[in-house]
């Protein structure tokens, strides 16, 4: 399987994860409209439930992969010296990875 | 490839305007800039928030903090258009509302939309 993010592929992943994003936050902001967790032990449990932890980690994933497409796009249009490109395309690749594995550890750690 | 030597350019900031759909697109960028910046501290929030009473006390703590209140009217207002102009592109990608005609007045209403979602959760966080 090919890793790389370019060209149709990014383009897709780019729409697929804009999708589930859309979907996933109009969820999230109608459950904190509706249902606002009252204190930690009903935040807990409700993101400790199973649908809700894969719900989130799902998001987490799109929101990285997503964000990984645009601010890579941002990236190089703007910044033009190669030796700047190297320093800073892997540091947010690294940024991004860093923060998506925490978010899963934290998930699945959960109780 | 070479610069035509007698190219026109004209810089004029006073007289030069950037069409509607222009500002909606550089908008969506700036906009999923900011959302990015704001990833860390989601994801601080969500981790903080599921560690404990002390832990979810912190958050609510933070999220009352008036710079970050600012912080959060200007992140919704940069996710209100983001998405707003993401749906724009998605119908767009299947041929909805790609004539000039609707695709200026769509982003006119992005541009707008955005402003007004951000104000209304200005009032809401008072």
């Amino acid at each position: 399987m090919r890793l790389v993010l370019t060209g149709l592929r990014a383009w897709l992943v780019q729409r697929a994860t804009a999708v589930y994003l859309l979907g996933f936050i109009g969820y999230f902001i109608a459950h904190f409209l509706l249902a606002p967790p009252t204190d930690d032990v009903a935040w807990r449990a409700y993101v400790a439930q199973g649908y809700v932890r894969l719900l989130i980690a799902a998001a987490f994933v799109a929101l990285l992969l997503h964000a990984w497409i645009g601010l890579r796009d941002v990236m190089l249009d703007y910044v033009k010296p190669l030796a700047v490109r190297v320093v800073a395309l892997p540091l947010v690749a690294g940024a991004l990875i860093a923060i998506g594995l925490w978010m899963l550890v934290t998930l699945a750690s959960l109780r | 490839m070479s610069t035509p030597p007698h190219r026109v350019v004209f810089l004029n900031l006073a007289q030069i305007q950037l069409p509607v759909g222009a500002l909606t697109s550089i908008l969506h960028r700036v906009s999923g800039v900011l959302l990015a910046v704001a990833i860390p501290f989601v994801a601080w929030a969500l981790a903080r928030s599921l560690d404990g009473a002390g832990g979810f006390a912190d958050v609510a703590a933070t999220l009352r903090h008036p710079a970050i209140k600012i912080a959060t009217i200007v992140w919704t207002w940069a996710l209100a258009h983001h998405a707003l102009a993401g749906v724009r592109h998605l119908l767009s990608d299947i041929d909805v509302g790609s004539r000039l005609y609707y695709a200026r007045k769509t982003a006119y209403a992005v541009n707008v939309a955005a402003v007004v979602i951000a104000l209304a959760a200005a009032v809401a966080l008072g």
